[in-house]
């Protein structure tokens, strides 16, 4: 076991981890935080996304010991400061982007990533950054208008073309 | 104006947020102060004999607290399938025993023989390796083809089972002969082969299982990832360990999606139970994915002949179904109904077809167990029907339109009873075709495909009209049909003292939205603000009785249970206003929240007469109970009956074989709506499932049943790059005319309705591309079949 | 997963020193080694973090040739590539997904030779350099079949080397499940001919198609191959596509490389 420390959502942290432990059981098992959930073993559904340094990465298929040193955001981290939902979970509420909820925190994430990098994004561009997030109840279209919506956009004319 | 609460308001999910922010609590988000870890040692090979299992290894490990095999669990009862089916020669269906551990032999990939409990999962998991490593399996030849495993005899998945056949059932059998005069005589018949896909549910959660003993009282808990909490405590109690039904409690917390795969029990859930019996201490077992695949239970799997009989017009004369419907390994608890009464009754479809006849073989196979997936059996029927008569409609060369319009049911027929024997009683069939075709510019559609075909491509369209019997239902008829629980929901009302409200169901939300719906209903009826009704659901300790959330009965059993419990709460309401307003009871009319006297002013209000019934001063105590509550059970008439028609429009890469969907259009009739922007996201999301079935999704075992799809880098999930934005209306609303909603559930039309539309339309674009040899192809319509159809 | 010995180096010396252990494996964005520990197929007991070590970060661009840091992740590719090179960059910009591609690197793709990653077919279809701790290895030499490199045991990967092309594409058809090339095929023009590595489609890993180079060399057009494929034999045959059906993506995803070479 060693000890790693990182910052998670703003605040400092420390925990013994072992070689393996991944990052997705150390913010869940170590740290509490059962917001980012595990939905496969092959690095693809996107369930655990995370931002490590400001990227969205699969926190399932990082070490925790890999990333001691740095800043983490968990979607335990995304509300505005006095807890109201931020922008981008407002959008999805507002247009039912979620249903059971278990995928939506690596949802939030990637869509976070993805208004930082790109503040207006297309139906296209939205699609295709949230390929490595697999949702199993919406069908994806409220995902993707939430996503529009939270961006500024008019999301009910843009489905609706 | 779109309204603002209540029913038919588009109330936004209170759930949302605290599955936004991180919040929700799902099975494995619990800890639970000494819990230790389960690890399942699963079979690796599809078929064996267990030679010997060498534990004392495994024991020894660190951290190792217990280990057992099927030779601790062969004393206690089996996990039972829900209904009995008998087969056309009146015997009974074939049950083998399903135990917690498999036992002597295993039946496929994945099946669990053995399970590791230690300290933490990492221990866990080293003594399972171990054990499996110290277990002597003598590998069997495996079944997996079904005409093979029929004709087999002499290699059985289960030894009692001769031809590995469950049942051999005809609906209805007495129909048999007359149906095949009507199709021997008919002026045209269209065959076609075809193969309903395989399927792998994925609810994005993967299963998972805490069980807790405590040995003060001897009472059992269960945490475990359920649709139907209740049922599963039954079967645990009563089918499995034998533990009295009232010391064990099941709560299904936060459920991450279900599809059916979560409705049934698994022998993991009794497993942890009579482990933490054992150690003393909570036991707690999470699946990983490559787990889920091999060891939930799977949907579909069907090869079908289907015949259709016509004049040379298009008219129906009649259908003929056989259909080989795959098990798998074991019985799982509805696996024997899916295929039967949820399949065969549905072989009208929509239209005034005379003659029906359905033969369905069910078949064991050393594969897992395959059961109900959102839409269990009605996907199966719709897009055999729908398939078939879009081909006889090119043999003919008939417009499929105008084909479906003149079959139709109209609605001056209804209620109607079909050859298949469901009583159909309202719809309107015309009404949704119609609507979908505008919706999509039918007459658009040519101008679309010379654009399309400008840049290279191939564009076509599909048609689907389809219907299902949901809100299953009503507890005479399916015990008639063999099955051997009841199919109603219950309710309870707790008015408080401060007058909020707190509601137990027994429907069981697993993304469905219950906690925000349930309480527009409640709102509306009392005058009361939705956001002072709390739904209560999930916990056999709190509910009155359910039976879950499964065939889109929700809202059209539960919902209406709970409706029916509000109808007791304003009449006992009225009882109190009466006392209170010194007025006769008759003359108390309950509106807006106000029990008034009518033609006066004189008026109380819901809470001041919720405050009376727990503050009874000034009370009718000599005939009248103080307190505020009241349960109902509610028992549906008849199955509710959703139908509607879907269109797809897709592209076709020739080259590729690569197919795009570039719109899907659906209209669909859910009788009344009770939040509009639910049931979009129950469509959106139905269709999306429908068009990973079509496009994408495909589960293959090898011939030795190694599952050559376990995981998602072989197991295709639609992604958010492979659907469009849907279209989606339900203005076109007969209300079911049997329950005072007058609604019929949402939940399972999308995965219905779109597989046919999704083949139609690629079929349609490769004969209108010329290549007209193509008269099918199989589910998934992979880019390699296409191209493998184009070019065979 | 088996435990093992987790260190972070911060130099390729360092670095090079851990992996002399027995046992030892070097872990870059860990994207593809992760998901193989989970199903215990890999079990290194000493696993060596190269992400800490900066000298291995990098993109550098110099006259006509792009080197890229073995610790740079697809995404800083994309990025940073996209001028010198834009069918590099798009085929790191294509690869996985946006949070895959943000741990994934050049490096670990390489080491790792999966028969359908795309990076091969990049390196090899524009003929670059793998430099080494040891060596500088050509393109060529390198990719020895599937799973299989021309790396020692230890051996680091540094750098790579991409001489920049007149004009390159690639072009991928994703496998529907793991989105990792069914078939992808990058086109290279040079002064010096034509080069068409081909991933996804062949038992062997990434190969060129030579038949093609010349036909393309001769003439860079669509027209050049149209009707042409390399035989199925030796294609690999799955439930996503047969070895017939490989085959003739190879030809068809060519010709779109072709005509979408820039």
């Amino acid at each position: 076991m060693t000890k790693v420390s990182m910052t998670v959502n703003g605040k400092a942290v420390s925990g013994e981890v072992e070689g393996r432990t991944l990052l997705s059981a150390f913010l869940r098992e170590g740290l509490g935080l059962t917001g980012t959930h595990v939905g496969c073993d092959t690095s693809q559904c996107g369930a655990c996304v995370v931002h490590v340094d400001g990227k969205a990465v699969k926190s399932c298929t990082v070490f925790a010991a890999d990333v001691a040193g740095s800043s983490v955001k968990t979607i335990e981290g995304m509300a505005n400061p006095d807890g109201s939902l931020g922008v981008i979970q407002q959008a999805f509420q507002d247009h039912h982007g979620l249903q059971c909820g278990f995928c939506t925190p690596g949802m939030v994430m990637s869509s976070a990533a993805l208004l930082a990098e790109n503040p207006k994004p297309s139906e296209q561009e939205i699609r295709e950054y949230l390929e490595g997030n697999i949702c199993r109840c919406t069908g994806y279209h409220n995902i993707v208008k939430a996503v529009l919506a939270a961006s500024g956009q008019d999301a009910n004319a843009i489905a609706a073309e | 104006m779109p309204k603002d609460h209540g029913i038919g308001a588009s109330t936004k999910r209170r759930e949302d947020v605290r599955f936004l922010t991180g919040k929700g609590v799902y099975t494995d988000d619990m800890r639970i102060y000494g819990q230790t870890y389960a690890v399942f040692v699963r079979s690796q090979v599809a078929h064996g004999r267990i030679k010997s299992i060498n534990t004392g290894n495994a024991a020894a490990m660190p951290g190792v607290l217990a280990v057992f095999t099927g030779e601790d669990f062969k004393d206690v009862g089996g996990n039972p399938a829900g209904w009995l089916i008998k087969s056309r020669n009146g015997e009974p269906m074939r049950e083998p025993k399903r135990p917690v551990l498999a036992h002597g032999k295993v039946r496929h990939v994945g099946d669990a023989y053995a399970a590791v409990i230690a300290e933490t999962y990492a221990q866990a998991k080293d003594a399972a390796q171990q054990l499996a490593d110290d277990t002597d399996i003598e590998e069997l030849p495996a079944i997996i083809d079904m005409a093979a495993a029929l004709a087999n005899s002499s290699n059985r998945v289960h030894d009692e089972i001769p031809d590995n056949q469950c049942y051999d059932w005809g609906w209805i059998e007495d129909n048999r002969a007359a149906v095949d005069a009507a199709i021997k005589a008919a002026p045209h018949v269209t065959t076609l082969e075809l193969v309903n896909n395989r399927l792998v549910p994925n609810a994005m959660e993967p299963r998972a299982s805490i069980g807790e003993y405590f040995p003060g009282t001897g009472d059992y808990k269960l945490t475990t990832t359920s649709q139907n909490p209740h049922l599963t405590r039954l079967l645990v109690a009563a089918f499995v360990l034998g533990i009295p039904e009232n010391k064990l409690t099941v709560v299904a917390p936060d459920v991450g999606g279900g599809f059916g795969s979560k409705i049934y029990h698994y022998g993991e859930e009794a497993l942890v139970l009579a482990a933490a019996k054992k150690l003393g201490r909570p036991v707690r077992w999470t699946a990983e994915r490559s787990e889920s695949f091999l060891s939930d239970a799977h949907g579909r799997d069907h090869v079908t002949k289907i015949e259709l009989a016509t004049d040379l017009e298009g008219n129906f004369i009649a259908f003929r179904t056989e259909t080989m419907a795959n098990v798998g390994a074991y019985l799982s608890n509805f696996a024997t109904v899916t295929p039967t009464f949820l399949h065969g009754t549905l072989m009208a479809g929509p239209y005034k077809v005379p003659h029906v006849y359905v033969n369905v073989k069910t078949v064991f196979t050393n594969t897992a167990p395959v059961d109900a997936y959102r839409g269990a059996g009605r996907p199966e029927a719709t897009y055999s029907l729908e398939r078939v008569v879009d081909k006889m409609c090119r043999e003919l060369n008939l417009d499929p339109f105008e084909v479906r319009r003149k079959n139709f049911i109209t609605t001056d027929m209804f209620p109607y009873t079909t050859p298949v024997a469901l009583a159909y009683d309202t719809g309107n069939y015309h009404a949704t075709l119609d609507k979908v075709m505008e919706m999509a510019d039918v007459a658009g559609f040519e101008k679309r495909r010379a654009e399309s075909a400008k840049r290279g491509k191939l564009r076509g369209l599909g048609l689907s009209t389809w219907i299902e019997a949901c809100g299953i239902a009503p507890s005479h008829l399916v015990g008639i049909l063999g099955a051997r629980v009841g199919l109603y929901d219950a309710a309870t009302v707790r008015v408080n003292a401060t007058g909020n409200i707190s509601v137990m169901v027994g429907a069981h939300s697993h993304g469905q939205g219950h906690e925000t719906v349930f309480p527009q209903i409640v709102a509306s009826k009392l005058g009361v603000p939705e956001s002072s009704v709390e739904i209560v659901h999930g916990d056999t300790s709190k509910i009155p009785f359910g039976m879950g959330s499964y065939g889109s009965r929700s809202l059209a059993v539960c919902g209406v249970a709970m409706d029916k419990a509000l109808d007791k709460i304003v009449a006992k309401g009225k009882k109190i206003a009466a006392h209170m307003l010194e007025a006769a009871e008759g003359d108390i009319t309950f509106e807006d929240g106000k029990f008034s006297v009518a033609g006066t002013d004189k008026a109380k209000t819901f809470g001041e007469i919720a405050f009376s019934a727990y503050v009874p001063h000034n009370y009718p105590l000599e005939t009248l109970e103080p307190g505020l509550e009241e349960t109902a059970f509610y028992d549906p008439a008849n199955f509710t009956y959703p139908a509607g028609a879907y269109i797809c429009e897709a592209e076709v890469d020739a080259d590729t074989g690569k197919v795009d969907i570039l719109a899907f259009y659906c209209a669909d009739d859910f009788g009344n709506i009770m939040n509009p922007m639910i049931v979009e996201g129950q469509v959106h999301g139905g269709v999306g499932q429908g068009i990973g079935q079509a496009l994408v999704e495909n589960t293959t075992y090898d011939s030795n049943g190694q599952l050559l799809s376990g995981s998602y880098m072989d197991y295709a999930m639609p992604r958010a790059t492979d659907v469009p934005f849907y279209n989606v209306d339900y203005s076109c609303q007969t209300p079911c005319t049997h329950n005072p909603l007058g609604v019929k559930g949402c939940g399972e039309a999308g995965a219905i309705g779109s597989p046919p539309a999704v083949v139609n339309a690629v079929i349609d674009a490769l004969q209108r591309g010329g290549h007209t040899h193509v008269t099918h192809i199989d589910m998934p319509v992979s880019p390699s079949r296409v191209w493998t159809a184009i070019n065979g | 997963m088996h435990n093992f010995d987790f260190l972070k180096p911060a130099s390729v010396a360092e670095a090079a020193k851990a992996l002399s252990a027995d046992g030892a494996q070097a872990l870059s964005g860990g994207q593809t080694l992760m998901p193989t520990m989970k199903q215990r197929l890999a079990a290194p007991t000493v696993l060596v973090s190269l992400t800490g070590i900066a000298e291995l970060k990098g993109v550098k661009v110099d006259g006509r040739t792009i080197t890229i840091g073995a610790a740079t992740t697809h995404a800083t590719v994309a990025a940073e590539a996209a001028a010198a090179y834009p069918a590099l960059a798009k085929l790191a910009g294509g690869i996985g997904d946006p949070a895959v591609r943000n741990r994934g690197t050049i490096g670990g793709s390489l080491a790792n030779n999966d028969p359908s990653a795309c990076y091969p077919a990049g390196v090899l279809g524009s003929g670059a350099t793998i430099v080494t701790d040891r060596r500088r290895i050509a393109a060529d030499d390198y990719f020895q079949g599937m799973f299989t490199t021309a790396l020692d045991e230890g051996e680091i990967i540094t750098e790579v080397q991409f001489p920049i092309p007149q004009r390159a594409a690639y072009v991928k058809f994703e496998q529907p499940a793991s989105r990792f090339s069914l078939v992808a095929v990058f086109v290279a023009q040079f002064a010096s001919g034509v080069r068409v590595a081909v991933t996804g489609a062949s038992e062997n890993g990434v190969f060129r198609w030579t038949e093609a180079e010349q036909a393309l060399s001769a003439q860079f057009s669509a027209a050049a191959i149209d009707g042409m494929a390399p035989p199925a034999h030796g294609m690999i045959g799955d439930l996503h596509g047969s070895p017939d059906y490989r085959a003739h993506l190879v030809g068809v995803l060519t010709k779109r490389a072709v005509q979408a070479a820039h």
